[in-house]
């Protein structure tokens, strides 16, 4: 099964807290710590799996500038066979529909059987997958948190829906499906798996290698536009309990026995 | 502003999604003055049960019946909906695990513009609309202008819009199943598998103390339960404690895992994006525990903390443990 994995460099959320910069009007910039978006990784293994399973290949790709290169790498550490960046000056502040635009211009150079997304990025969308598959004119099944799969020309996907039931389907190839997080274990990957593939060449694409016409894509193509980041009056929210260790627990335990917390 | 607005119900059992009311007021607050109209597609008697109800609030309802939508399977509803709206419609969709599964595709499929996990509007100016969501699971909010000239899908976050009990009317019925051909998919539904109970049923606890990941590695966990213990309550936690497999599934709080109504709810490490905070009800006693003082949990909780729980969980065990 031939299989592409799209992937995305974003501020890692375990190693950042988002904050607004002085002029309160987009995020901290200075110090951001990237890694690859959560759900990627989830999708790469399962990806990694699926062919160690039934053979063929992973390629994973990124769009993004130079730096999305490291992540392709880091995917390509983990067991992908192949890379590709999707950079181009034309291709910076697209919307959710100019990067579905641009890979599906890739999956097209290609011969998948299966495109993965993940189902989330640190914009919140959930967009891209659904979006590229219906350029493409391929089922999609979002949430996916199962797949089996052998050599015949469907496979079998388990939804993740409310309350954590599994809408099962099957699915006619090829096809996309955005991965949900849970789905597997990703792997670890170490210095020795970095180094393997340091000096990979990692092949870049832009517009007119994919055939894209730049209109159609970054901040001349989008509908949609953010125009900046903010915080809203946000209330009162909390009581922030102040004072020294002992006199936040002294008081904390005060307030959990008021309200039956401690049996 | 002159879009015809339209609202996509989901339903169960022939009543409405709460979301279907709450779609209502979203669409109110674009343009106070449209008339909504509803779209109620599935097979059965159910579905006219579904469109009394909705139309007794005042809404026009498109009436969609025929048995490929016995399940409601999103990629054969996009064909659906492409079928019966109007070029340039700006149609509102639940972000849920349906919604979000349709409303890209239905976006591209349109050949309009397309935004997920609405949270409010300001108006607009021209023909862009002024859409405020947030980023980075709730740390900060961002304005984004969405140009609907050719019409967009916009999925509106569950709860964010509060919906108008009092609306009545008296709206009309038509049927546009004639209109809805064409109804296979690549996709073929096949079965809605339960999740597994597992050996503590969360629903049933009084006190939560709930983890996320903040706890930062499976060995730490243990303060988690210590805690539990001496205060009597049971554990829980958020969606990655899962995904690691430190905790069993039904230990998860939230949109994918259980809804809980406890009369006290400790968030541990846990940021309070709202998929978790969607598992959350019966306005339980909230205590936050965070490093971050700006994490979005703080604006749930009624007390907070900002601390390591790393150091403060095992200094507040042991004052506990000393009261006991
Ligand atoms: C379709 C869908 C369904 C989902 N369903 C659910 C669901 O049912 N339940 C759920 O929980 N999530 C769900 N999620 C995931 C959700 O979007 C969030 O990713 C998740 O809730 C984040 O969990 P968290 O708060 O533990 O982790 P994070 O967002 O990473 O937050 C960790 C927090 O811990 C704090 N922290 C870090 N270290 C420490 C420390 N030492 N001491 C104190 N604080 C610390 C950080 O400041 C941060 O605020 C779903 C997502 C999708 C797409
Ligand atoms: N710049 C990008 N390059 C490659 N894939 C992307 C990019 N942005 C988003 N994706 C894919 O789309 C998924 C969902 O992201 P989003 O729709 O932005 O929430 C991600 O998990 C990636 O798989």
């Amino acid at each position: 099964m031939e299989i592409l994995v799209c992937v995305k460099r974003v501020p890692d959320p375990a190693e950042n807290e988002i904050e607004l910069n002085s002029a309160g009007n987009d995020i901290e910039q200075d110090d951001l710590v990237y890694s690859v978006n959560e759900w990627d990784n989830y999708a790469v293994e399962e990806a990694i799996q699926i062919v160690d399973k039934i053979g063929g290949s992973v390629t994973v790709a990124s769009v993004g500038d130079e730096d999305a290169e490291e992540v392709v790498r880091r995917e390509m550490a983990m067991g992908a066979d192949k890379g590709l960046l999707l950079s181009d000056d034309a291709f910076e502040n697209s919307d959710g529909k100019g990067i579905a635009t641009i890979l599906k211009a890739a999956v097209e150079k290609g011969n998948y059987d299966v495109i993965f997304t993940g189902a989330l990025a640190d914009d919140g969308a959930a967009q891209i997958g659904g979006m590229l598959a219906a350029m493409l004119d391929w089922p999609y099944a979002s949430l996916v948190n199962v797949i089996e799969a052998d050599d015949s020309k469907t496979i079998k996907v388990g939804r993740e829906i409310e309350g954590g039931n599994q809408e099962m389907n099957d699915i006619d190839l090829p096809c996309v499906l955005s991965i949900q997080t849970g789905i597997n274990e990703p792997r670890y990957v170490g210095i020795r798996g970095i180094r393997k593939v340091a000096s990979v060449e990692i092949p870049q694409l832009g517009a007119s290698d994919l055939g894209i016409d730049p209109d159609t894509v970054g901040a001349k193509g989008a509908k949609v536009k953010r125009v900046d980041y903010f915080m809203p009056e946000l209330g009162e929210g909390a009581e922030i309990l102040e004072g020294s260790t002992d006199e936040i627990i002294a008081e904390l335990v005060e307030r959990l026995k008021a309200k039956g917390g401690i049996k | 502003m002159s879009k015809e607005l339209y609202i996509y119900v989901t339903h169960k059992d022939g009543a409405p999604d709460d979301s279907a009311s709450e779609l209502i007021a979203a669409a109110g607050k674009i343009d106070p003055d449209a008339s909504v109209t509803a779209i109620v597609a599935g097979s059965g008697d159910n579905v006219d049960t579904v469109c009394q109800t909705i139309v007794a609030s005042g809404s026009t309802v498109f009436k969609i019946v025929n048995e490929a939508l016995a399940y409601p399977n999103a990629e054969i509803i996009r064909k659906v909906l492409v079928n019966i709206l109007p070029t340039d419609a700006i149609i509102l969709i639940s972000h849920d695990t349906f919604g979000m599964d349709l409303g890209p595709g239905l976006s591209i499929k349109l050949d309009a513009a397309f935004v997920s996990d609405v949270i409010d509007f300001e108006g607009a100016e021209g023909d862009n609309l002024k859409i405020i969501r947030q980023e980075f699971s709730g740390q900060v909010y961002t304005h984004v202008l969405c140009d609907i000239s050719a019409g967009a899908v916009i999925n509106i976050r569950p709860g964010a819009f509060k919906a108008d009990e009092n609306l009545t009317g008296k709206g009309k019925v038509i049927d546009k199943s004639g209109d809805a051909s064409d109804l296979t998919s690549g996709r073929r539904f096949l079965e809605v598998v339960e999740a597994e109970a597992g050996e503590v049923d969360i629903t049933a606890e009084d006190v939560l103390i709930s983890v996320g990941r903040g706890i930062e590695d499976e060995d730490n966990m243990e303060i988690i339960f210590d805690l539990a213990k001496v205060m009597g309550g049971e554990v829980s936690c958020s969606r990655p404690i899962v995904d690691a497999k430190w905790l069993e599934k039904s230990r998860q709080v939230g949109t994918s895992g259980q809804t809980v109504k406890p009369k006290v709810y400790l968030a541990l490490g846990i940021s309070g994006s709202f998929q978790h905070l969607g598992g959350l009800k019966g306005a339980p006693f909230v205590v936050a525990v965070n490093k971050n003082a700006n994490a979005p949990i703080f604006q749930a909780a009624d007390v907070g903390v900002v601390a390591d729980i790393l150091d403060f969980i095992p200094e507040l065990t042991e004052k506990i443990s000393e009261i006991n």
